[in-house]
């Protein structure tokens, strides 16, 4: 138990924590704007996951070249993020579109119901065993020394995760639909009364959310190995809890809470065993939410008339 | 459904609980039959073990556990459909409530105090589990209150499943002796009747649920019920009308545990074993959510007919519809996509959907909820 090892239990926490938080953003994101907990998130990636799986297969990555293979990583990327950021509108619009007005539970039970369609949907389409997804890159270690373990696809996690946390915060920041979401997640109606089309902002939500998740679940496949249609509940309770510590509605947070819940989750497995490991992370996530109820960077809300 | 509570509301205007003498006697027996279908049922279901002798066999075991999934649903309906709390972590109440039932009788531990007391006690202590979470997270917001409660099931779950010296891991706790073991009535050892003749437990279990559905009744139209739904219509202005919400949600969060965990004893009992720990996991909690939802949040009648139907989808529907596709040979291959029981998330999942958007009261609404609902609809 030396410093060495510790400091490769957070490496690896943090690299986990990145990918957490890329899933974390998707349920924040609709939270922040429809206030809905979007149980069918985690399920979305599993698809997501089942597309990369067959597409590996289809376009041959697995004996293909280096270039090739950062290039064919790179497409699995933008055809999973559009396919689950389309699925996501399509779910919007049809399921939780007619919604908008009933009581809160409405949306929430569909939510459930989409995810259940998912699960039947991943169990028809990679059958319902683990699948092992293919080492795409070389496991080769990029630090001098040896001393810490740093691989390509751990390269591979902050690579992609970075940019695309960049350019959300961007787009919410600066660009005029980060601004309307923004309006809109503050207030629907004033939002709708300044000639903002709110149905287009949150079926964009929807979109990006999913294309987050698409991002994800390619980073998963190559990074975790191993992928079956169950693995959306438990990935999905861990991104979760993620932007809840962080504060759900908030983008920072939804990244930090990823950040903290990875290295909690590393550092369990490493000093008190796998088999606690989500124990401690809901018991954790338990007492955060008893002593700081709007999470680690939420704002405090106070309840409306 | 809205026409039967219009007759039954005419019957009661008419002459109090006592029929109309002007109606001929033909309706008057329907009438009745509206006004009281609870007896009707009971008094089927307390004679069905004399006609039907399959109860005496692996049936009696299949209603036994119905009957306990039933009072599961209405412990959860206290919270869900009463208060409007999202629960999402009901399973960990019924495993609490199994597992003290098995460490107080089975053989390995010194304790072995009876059925009854073990009962008493394990209803206890889940209430007691559920003040402990309930109290310092339920002034949290519903979302996260409904996180709080699924992250609990599955803190429960894995504790289960790891303190091995204490739970048996994996290989769960058995044998859970029956009720009345070492009990002699007539010459006759009780216990032994019990482990020898379902029908000891399906009566069993028939008692208990119709204990919990008369309480629930009660409760209903006492002052704690209608501060259970005052709160869930508008907390603020039942806190502005003198309700202290905080007391009055703890004391619906208290109440689904206790019954979460009488059914859960009745279940380890009614096993002889607790079961693994997976038994008692976040698809359990979802699947009782699921049967009060579709049944009809806040209704008794709506409950006990979502588990019916949920249960019946699972122990009847799909293996009859999956031996009736392989008798018709329309599935040579075996493919997972030609049988029913494959379909099975997507046609919960389906009904889900279809229920919140076109009928989110539920197949046997609460007429108040109902009210609600729609009322928040347009």
């Amino acid at each position: 138990m030396s410093v060495q090892f510790f400091l490769q239990q957070c490496l690896i926490g943090l690299t986990n924590g990145a990918l957490i938080a890329l899933v974390a953003l998707g349920y924040t994101m609709v939270y922040g704007i429809i206030g809905l907990i979007n149980f069918a998130h985690g399920d979305l990636i599993m698809l997501g996951a089942c597309l990369a799986l067959s597409l590996v297969a289809a376009l041959g990555l697995a004996a293909a070249g280096p270039a090739t293979t950062w290039l064919g990583i790179g497409l699995l990327i933008v055809l999973c993020g559009l396919f689950c950021g389309t699925l996501n509108v399509a779910v919007d619009r049809f399921v939780y579109k007619p919604l908008r007005n009933a009581p809160k539970l409405a949306p929430l039970v569909s939510a459930i119901g989409v995810s259940f369609i998912f699960m039947n949907v991943g169990l028809f389409w990679i059958g319902s065993a683990d699948r092992s997804f293919p080492e795409l890159l070389p496991s080769i270690n990029l630090l001098p020394g040896n001393s810490l373990q740093f691989n390509w696809k751990d390269l591979l996690v902050v690579l992609v995760v970075a940019p695309l946390m960049v350019g959300l915060s961007l787009l919410v920041r600066v660009t005029r639909l980060g601004k309307a979401m923004r309006a809109v997640s503050q207030d629907p109606t004033a939002a709708a009364l300044v000639g903002i089309d709110v149905d287009q902002v949150i079926a964009a939500t929807f979109f990006i959310g999913g294309f987050l998740g698409g991002a994800a679940s390619v980073i998963y496949g190559l990074y975790i190995n191993t992928i079956g249609f169950q693995m959306g509940f438990q990935n999905g309770l861990y991104a979760f809890t993620a932007a809840v510590l962080g504060g759900i509605g908030s983008i920072p947070g939804a990244v930090f809470g990823g950040l903290v819940i990875g290295l909690v989750r590393a550092l369990a497995s490493a000093y008190v065993g796998e088999r606690w490991t989500g124990a401690i992370v809901f018991a954790i996530l338990i007492v955060i939410l008893v002593f700081r109820p709007e999470g680690l960077l939420g704002r405090r809300t106070s309840e409306k008339v | 459904m809205q026409k039967n509570v219009a007759s039954t509301d005419a019957a009661r205007k008419a002459g109090g609980d006592s029929l109309p003498d002007a109606v001929p006697f033909g309706s008057q027996i329907t009438l009745w039959l509206r006004e009281r279908w609870d007896i009707v049922a009971i008094a089927c279901l307390a004679l069905a073990p004399l006609f039907i002798p399959a109860l005496g066999g692996a049936l009696g075991g299949q209603v036994t556990t119905l009957f306990i999934y039933c009072i599961l649903a209405l412990g959860l309906n206290v919270m869900v459909g009463y208060t409007g709390l999202v629960h999402l972590g009901i399973a960990a109440f019924f495993g609490i409530g199994a597992y003290v039932m098995a460490i107080l009788t089975v053989p390995m531990y010194p304790f072995q105090i009876g059925f009854l007391a073990a009962a008493i006690l394990s209803t206890l202590v889940a209430a007691g589990v559920g003040l402990a979470l309930g109290a310092p997270t339920l002034r949290l917001r519903g979302d996260y209150l409904a996180i709080v409660t699924l992250g609990f099931g599955e803190v429960v779950k894995v504790t289960l499943r790891n303190l091995e010296q204490i739970t048996g891991g994996m290989k769960g706790l058995n044998p859970v002796p029956p009720p009345g073991a070492g009990v002699q009535i007539g010459g006759i050892d009780l216990g032994l009747a019990f482990a020898i003749d379902p029908r000891w437990f399906y009566y069993l279990s028939l008692g208990v649920l119709i204990g919990v559905v008369i309480a629930m009744r009660r409760l209903e139209n006492s002052r704690l019920g209608r501060a259970w739904v005052a709160v869930r219509e508008n907390e603020l202005a039942a806190s502005a009308m003198g309700i202290s919400a905080t007391r009055v949600k703890l004391s619906a969060f208290a109440m689904s545990s206790a019954v979460a965990g009488l059914a859960g004893c009745l279940y380890a009992a009614s096993l002889s074993t607790t079961a693994d720990p997976n038994a008692y996991d976040f698809n359990r909690s979802i699947m009782v959510l699921c049967a009060v939802i579709l049944g009809g949040l806040g209704s008794i009648p709506g409950t006990l007919l979502g588990v019916t139907i949920l249960v019946g989808f699972d122990t009847v529907l799909a293996p009859w519809a999956d031996s009736w596709i392989q008798q018709m040979n329309i599935n040579p291959t075996g493919s997972s996509l030609l049988s029913f029981s494959g379909w099975r998330l997507a046609i919960f999942g389906v009904a889900l959907v279809l229920v919140m958007r076109f009928r989110p009261e539920g197949l046997v609404p609460s007429r108040r909820l109902a009210a609600e609902l729609r009322q928040e609809h347009s």
